[in-house]
């Protein structure tokens, strides 16, 4: 790299990480100011800890990217290979559409529009509250299935149709063959797809803010409702362990996803 | 011998579009057969009916005189070496071959033992624990292989199975592929595009173009007695001239009479007469039937390949004899160097080398991309 | 004659789950959008909230005290526009060579990079934004290290200025990413022909680079305008609230449980968008690509 690249690269992660690294530092500090740097302590982490409310949101963010996550992903991969195996060019064309469309719309629509829909049937069954746990879920597969079918849905294309082929000509009957043969091969983009719908999920803030009531409250809702108020560096703590929890995800998934592409490439040296 | 297999009037069509256009063919016991033709001849289709990889439109596939026509690939005694292997990229060498074994539940033992004797057949018994992905393109096929026959199949496919390899590895697993043939007795079913293989490799040749079958015979039949001139093409080199059948054994083109063997023709049919171009003798000028003027020669190693142009239709003719552009020379044929054909759909679309190049012939030869 | 062989069809059992979930859960939410849209509190047909949209008026103070009568949501949808083209803009400005730097570093070095831009874009966006509400404020960091210089203070929390960096902040790796990846398959020969043929290095960036990386900034502009248009948090928090956006009046309506304008908003928003990408493809199609 030359000097000014450099440079520049530089000064555009300083700008990216700043903000971040600011938040990191101030958890530590003593004082409440945001701009002097008393002395260090964990005492908001200790506050953090003891938020009721914050670690109900936390448990509940978790119990709803699992759940949406384990959905998402086998009904997913269900679609992609559906999608794979369909014939006519029409039918690929128009599922691809469809799952399209909750990548592109605004998040905002999305939130909005799935909203409508749960209010509307809650009505007609006369529900006081019309939106729940069931209702968030529902958005949240919602939003993850495309991610999933988009990684999933490569790996079948890039895998070799004979092989399907070879499993059945040795004995192995067809809703076996796909444990034994398919499954195994398009297994990394099946990983990749469960670990973005988990971070989706764990990150998404504004359907669930439409698509979720009062009783269920995650992460990213408290969050906004803490910052609707004062500033408080509890605040830092959380957003410090988010970060953690965030990049260790991002590695696991940069692990995986460098072996599969190890793996592909020593497959196409071979067969060139 | 015992019939294994058996195509009754098969058809099969894509889009509308005839693939398959009733072939009946059987299949023996013990059998190399080859299905031979150029691209999109149809070979590949019948080689995946029998494994149960497509279903046919009308006829039936029996297997010992009982139908299969809806019976799925996983229950037929019939196993396959695909085009590019289909190895389990997942799974290595060892669990590749004993893939078919585990899905029959086969006592963990007799898997070790069966797998390893079937790793040493091809040559590869320390290669059991090897990644598949790992080894060359010749190991990878003898996975398949091993894999294909683990099972003892009645009936192993082969569908161009040698198309991936260089030609010197290819010249030795056809050896090795007819070798394993021989030792375990089982029917192969060989498809490929490349007429050389078929020659070497084959008891029966099925020769096929566009659908339709156009000789059944053995590797001598389908060479010295072509049915037709796409046969009489696409197996080797051929002259293919218009003649007319003047009587039993007497036939004339090129402005001459010659004798030959053939008879069965009606008293001045038109007819195909192929000469193949090792069969022709040079001879001084006068002495000869015909005579023509040398337009190219080609040094093959062997032999020159020479164009003469011999009143107007340009013959290939192979010799040891050394000629010049531009000389004079005359021909001489003996009667068994002549064959007669039936005239077919293919008259006249062959057998002649007014536009002749090698580089051309190699570049319209797609080869294996089917 | 590959896909001939290949045996497909079989599918249908696979598909059928999500077949019936998308039809649920993505092409029904987005009927009752226009359900919503065209209906009144009763559910009978009205084109009332969508006039309401282009007519409704309110009256903003202006800077010398007068009151101005403007077309409220019209003036909140072109406010929305302009800051979103701004951030989209400056996003393009500065990710554009940062792209194509790192598509020009070394392998190992590539993979770092496009980790490290992704950290921050896997980071609660709200967070995120948060971070720049602390930093910005009047008593923020930024002004502690300007006085520490003996400068500032400067004000820019509840400008547009600081919704525009929140912006671009928060979609910064959006623009980033889609630009790398096209640019990191570009074929090197591709440049060397270029350089061989007589093009200097900006010759080459402008000639071949440029023309072939269009796809990933389409997308990339894409990715950075759709959620800066749309959104309504960054506004409340770096725009203290006085910088309505379409998001903000979407979600004030949701509030307000005034579902069906709510609904008429997101209905316009929409399909000012579907319309505005489906031009916007054409055109780059048309024009950039040389036809076809």
């Amino acid at each position: 790299m030359k000097v000014s690249s450099k440079i520049y690269t530089a000064l555009i992660f300083i700008f990216l990480f700043a903000p971040i690294l600011i938040l990191l530092v101030f958890s530590f500090n003593e004082s409440k100011s945001l701009s002097v740097f008393s002395s260090f302590s964990l005492k908001w982490y200790e506050e953090l800890l003891n938020d009721r409310s914050t670690l109900e949101a936390v448990k509940n963010t978790l119990i709803l990217a699992l759940s949406a996550t384990i959905i998402s992903t086998v009904m997913g991969t269900a679609a992609a290979f559906g999608i794979y195996r369909i014939r006519k060019e029409w039918q690929k064309m128009l599922l691809n559409t469809v799952t399209n469309i909750p990548m592109i719309n605004p998040d905002i629509i999305t939130g909005i529009s799935m909203m409508l829909v749960f209010v509307f049937v809650g009505r007609m069954f006369r529900e006081s509250t019309s939106l729940n746990f069931w209702t968030i879920l529902i958005a949240h597969i919602t939003f993850c299935l495309p991610y999933v079918i988009f990684q999933v849905l490569p790996k079948l294309q890039q895998m070799d149709g004979s092989l399907i082929e070879a499993a059945q000509d040795l004995g192995c009957p067809p809703f076996k063959t796909f444990f034994k043969v398919t499954l195994p091969e398009i297994l990394p983009g099946i990983i990749t797809g469960a670990i973005m719908a988990f971070t989706l999920s764990l990150d998404d803030f504004v359907i669930s803010y439409f698509t979720s009531g009062n009783d269920f409250q995650t992460l990213p809702i408290r969050i906004y409702g803490m910052t609707k108020k004062t500033v408080t560096p509890k605040m830092y703590a959380l957003a410090t362990i988010i970060f953690f929890v965030t990049l260790s995800l991002l590695l696991l998934n940069n692990i995986i996803d460098n072996e599969d592409r190890d793996r592909v490439k020593q497959k196409n040296e071979k067969q060139a | 011998m015992k019939k294994i297999i058996e195509l009754k009037n098969i058809s099969k069509a894509f889009d509308g579009e005839g693939v398959l256009k009733n072939i009946s063919l059987d299949i023996h016991d013990n059998e190399f057969i080859t299905l031979l033709g150029p691209s999109g001849c149809g070979k590949t289709t019948l080689l995946r009916m029998i494994g149960g990889f497509e279903q046919p439109d009308e006829g039936d596939i029996m297997f010992l005189g009982e139908r299969i026509n809806d019976m799925p690939p996983h229950k037929r005694n019939v196993n396959t070496v695909f085009q590019k292997y289909a190895l389990f990229p997942h799974l290595n060498v060892f669990e590749n071959v004993a893939f078919p074994l585990r899905e029959r539940k086969v006592p963990k033992a007799e898997i070790k033992e069966k797998v390893e004797s079937m790793l040493n057949l091809v040559m590869l018994g320390s290669f059991a624990k090897r990644s598949v992905t790992s080894l060359s393109g010749g190991q990878q096929q003898r996975v398949a292989i091993a894999r294909a026959l683990i099972n003892h199949p009645q009936v192993l496919l082969l569908d161009e199975p040698l198309g991936a390899l260089d030609l010197k590895l290819r010249k030795d697993m056809q050896q090795e592929l007819k070798k394993i043939q021989q030792s375990t007795g089982i029917t192969f079913i060989f498809v490929t595009h490349d007429q050389e293989e078929a020659l070497s490799m084959s008891d029966t040749i099925v020769v096929l173009n566009e659908g339709q079958i156009q000789q059944i015979g053995g590797p001598l039949d389908i060479y010295n007695e072509p049915k037709n001139a796409f046969v009489a093409d696409f197996i080797g080199e051929s002259n293919i001239i218009d003649g007319t059948m003047l009587e039993n054994y007497r036939v004339s083109f090129s402005g001459h009479t010659f004798g030959c063997l053939d008879k069965g023709f009606a008293d001045g049919e038109s007819v195909d007469v192929v000469v193949r171009p090792e069969d022709v003798d040079i001879v001084p000028c006068e002495d000869g039937e015909l005579s023509g003027v040398v337009t190219q020669v080609t040094f093959m190693g062997v032999h020159n390949e020479i164009i003469v142009d011999i009143g107007g239709f340009k013959w290939m003719i192979q010799t040891t004899d050394s000629v010049n552009v531009g000389q004079r020379i005359g021909i001489s044929l003996e009667p068994d160097a002549i064959h007669i054909m039936k005239k077919s759909k293919y008259s006249g679309m062959f057998g002649d080398y007014s536009s002749y190049s090698n580089e051309l012939d190699e570049l319209a030869d797609p080869g294996g991309d089917e | 004659m590959h896909k001939r062989i290949l045996k497909k069809g079989g599918g249908g059992l696979a598909l059928a789950p999500y077949s019936l979930w998308s039809v649920l859960f993505i092409l029904v939410p987005l009927i009752f959008v226009a359900y919503y849209a065209f209906t009144d509190s009763n559910f009978r047909f009205t084109t009332e909230n969508i006039v309401r949209f282009f007519t409704a008026t309110s009256s903003i103070k202006e800077d010398d005290g007068s009151l101005r009568e403007v077309h409220t949501y019209l003036v909140i949808f072109m406010r929305s526009l302009k800051l979103a083209v701004i951030s989209t803009f400056i996003c393009l400005i500065f990710g554009y060579p940062m792209a194509y730097i790192m598509a020009r570093a070394k392998a190992r070095t590539q993979k770092t990079l496009v980790t490290l831009i992704m950290i921050p874009m896997w980071m609660n966006f709200l967070i995120r934004t948060y971070a720049w509400m602390t930093i910005l404020q009047d008593t923020g960091i930024l002004n502690g290290m300007l006085s520490n210089f003996g400068l500032g203070p400067v004000h820019i929390i509840g400008t547009e200025t600081a919704v525009i960096i929140g912006m671009v902040y928060d979609y910064f790796p959006y623009m980033i990413l889609p630009i790398y990846s096209i640019m990191a398959k570009m074929d090197l020969k591709l440049l060397e022909a270029a350089r061989d043929l007589g093009c200097n290095s900006f010759g080459v960036l402008r000639r071949v680079v440029f023309p072939l990386s269009l796809p990933g900034v389409i997308s990339g502009i894409t990715m950075v305008l759709i959620p800066s248009i749309s959104t309504f948090y960054i506004s409340q928090k770096l725009g203290n609230g006085k910088f309505f956006l379409i998001g903000d009046a979407i979600e004030g309506q949701y509030i307000a449980n005034n579902l069906h304008f709510a609904a008429a908003i997101a209905f316009i928003l929409m399909t000012i968008l579907l319309v505005c990408m489906g031009l916007f493809k054409y055109i780059t199609a048309k024009y950039v690509c040389g036809g076809e």
